[in-house]
């Protein structure tokens, strides 16, 4: 069996560990280099954590996310200059998912944005594009009277996800959660907590920002309540299910927030950097397009592989794998705009083999829980 | 809902890359996956098999087996003609991980080089070969 040493790769002394680690270790977790940090991909088995995630509640520990906060007067007119989506629009206690865009539209990071005050934002940043955002921000907060502060080091991160998440998480900590796409100032471990109605797997649930120190213990309670240690590996076939971008997949400098389907989340009159690209790409179309498909047969698609429509390149998979939920494999492409539309036949040349699929619409999944809550 | 502990049956032979083979009188051999390949690749959720009467070359990859997150090749332990595929595992790929000597077997080979075997190693060796990889 060859290609192991690709599925394990060697875990070296210079990656950051998060407060968790010794919890992961406990739990047999299998460990992985990510992003500079030394993660659980999985404890039991991917298959079984997605599961527990859509049927249940799984928790991840997301520690090695960035955490950023801005505050002062001048934060609203920063952040309306650095982020896609109109921040204005955010209350008191809301959330709101952005870009990041260099001026010619390239999404630098996707990240979301916490009101925690009149005047006061916390930014939750990608790990891998955590201090190139820091820097980004360093150069363009020039002239707005605001405080742009690297605050990673102050928070554990725990994603408790799942229809039953919400309810557990409330028991467990003995705490009010804040709706979805809202944020709440809380105590857990007798310590100051944000808890976040927000996620990354198309289920409800809540992410929780907590002091280092205590995040072990909570860890625990969690776990004793009944929710699923889950890996890096179930959150991003869950978040594939979901059609929710991963930055380094399906976001990159080399594409506009247009072609990845973000539009939604660019304001263009908020004048962002990047939005004068973002207008023209809005307004002339793109080449290409972001669209999620479904392996009609056997086969699974994975990330770089050629799309094919009657032998034809016309894109590449950015994102593909066995979906857990539909038993089948799923991805999405970047391929040519006019054949982005669900119903499209399409061929995924998987490593020679080509397997037949079919453009679909988003979600790939749709979880009865998130239904219900719209 | 894999096999707790690692096993590697006295009566097989195995390949430096993880593979197994059972000798079948002198010129056939069934293959397969070790435990600790199928432990390493997690929970196996799609195999392609070769074409029957298809010519392998040991050393080589012959098929794919696949877990959620990878995609690994297998590789021959001896050169032969495919005489038969484990069809089975097209619609239970997991019995690659709960029971990999035995129903989850891959192929079974006609051998073009039975000698080949004598460079295979032993059940003992291949446990020391982990224990120092």
């Amino acid at each position: 069996l060859a290609g192991l040493s690709n599925t394990l790769p060697r875990v070296t002394d210079s990656l950051r560990r998060t407060s968790l680690y010794e919890r992961h270790a406990e739990l047999g977790a299998k460990l992985v280099p990510f992003a500079g940090w030394e993660m659980p991909v999985t404890y039991e088995g991917v298959r079984e954590e997605h599961m527990a995630v859509r049927t249940h509640a799984g928790m991840f520990d997301v520690s090695h996310m960035g955490e950023v906060e801005v505050e002062g007067p001048g934060a609203l007119g920063f952040l309306q200059r650095v982020l896609s989506n109109d921040v204005a629009a955010v209350a008191l206690g809301g959330a709101q998912y952005s870009c990041l865009c260099a001026e010619d539209g390239g999404v630098l990071d996707d990240l979301f944005a916490y009101r925690l005050g009149g005047d006061r934002y916390l930014l939750v940043t990608n790990s891998a594009n955590h201090a190139a955002d820091l820097a980004w921000f360093g150069r363009w907060s020039r002239g707005f009277d605001v405080s742009v502060r690297d605050v990673a080091d102050r928070y554990a991160m725990l994603a408790v996800q799942g229809p039953h998440a919400r309810g557990i998480v409330a028991a467990a900590l003995e705490i009010d959660l804040p709706p979805r796409m809202h944020v709440a100032h809380a105590r857990v471990g007798n310590r100051p907590a944000l808890v976040c109605g927000t996620g990354y797997t198309g289920e409800a649930g809540v992410e929780l920002l907590i002091d280092p120190e205590i995040a072990p213990a909570i860890w625990v309670e969690l776990l004793d309540a009944g929710v699923v240690p889950c890996g890096l590996g179930a959150r991003d076939t869950l978040r594939l299910e979901a059609c929710f971008h991963l930055h380094g997949n399906d976001l990159s400098p080399e594409r506009n927030p247009i072609e990845a389907g973000l539009g939604w989340c660019c304001k263009e009159a908020t004048g962002f950097v990047g939005a004068e690209a973002v207008t023209r790409a809005r307004a002339e179309g793109t080449t290409e397009r972001l669209a999620p498909f479904k392996i009609e047969g056997a086969g699974i698609p994975r990330q770089g592989n050629p799309v094919l429509v009657g032998g034809e390149t016309v894109g590449a998979v950015a994102s593909g794998s066995f979906s857990p939920s539909l038993e089948i494999g799923i991805g999405m492409a970047y391929l040519r705009s006019d054949l982005a539309e669900p119903g499209t036949e399409i061929e995924i040349d998987v490593r020679g083999k080509h397997r037949a699929a079919r453009i679909a619409s988003k979600p790939l999944y749709e979880s009865p829980s998130s239904r219900k809550e719209k | 809902v894999t096999l707790a502990d690692a096993s590697y049956p006295e009566d097989l032979l195995y390949h430096d890359q993880h593979d197994w083979a059972r000798l079948e009188g002198d010129e056939h051999a069934v293959f397969g996956i070790t435990w600790y390949a199928q432990d390493s690749l997690g929970e196996v959720v799609f195999y392609d098999p070769p074409e029957v009467g298809a010519a392998i070359d040991k050393d080589s990859s012959y098929a794919e087996v696949e877990s959620v997150k990878a995609v690994s090749d297998v590789i021959a332990p001896m050169s032969g003609e495919i005489v038969e595929v484990n069809d089975a595992l097209a619609d239970a790929p997991e019995q690659i991980n709960e029971d990999p000597y035995r129903e989850g077997w891959l192929v079974k080979v006609k051998l073009t080089a039975p000698t080949e075997a004598e460079a295979l190693l032993g059940a003992e060796e291949y446990r020391k070969l982990l224990e120092n990889g």
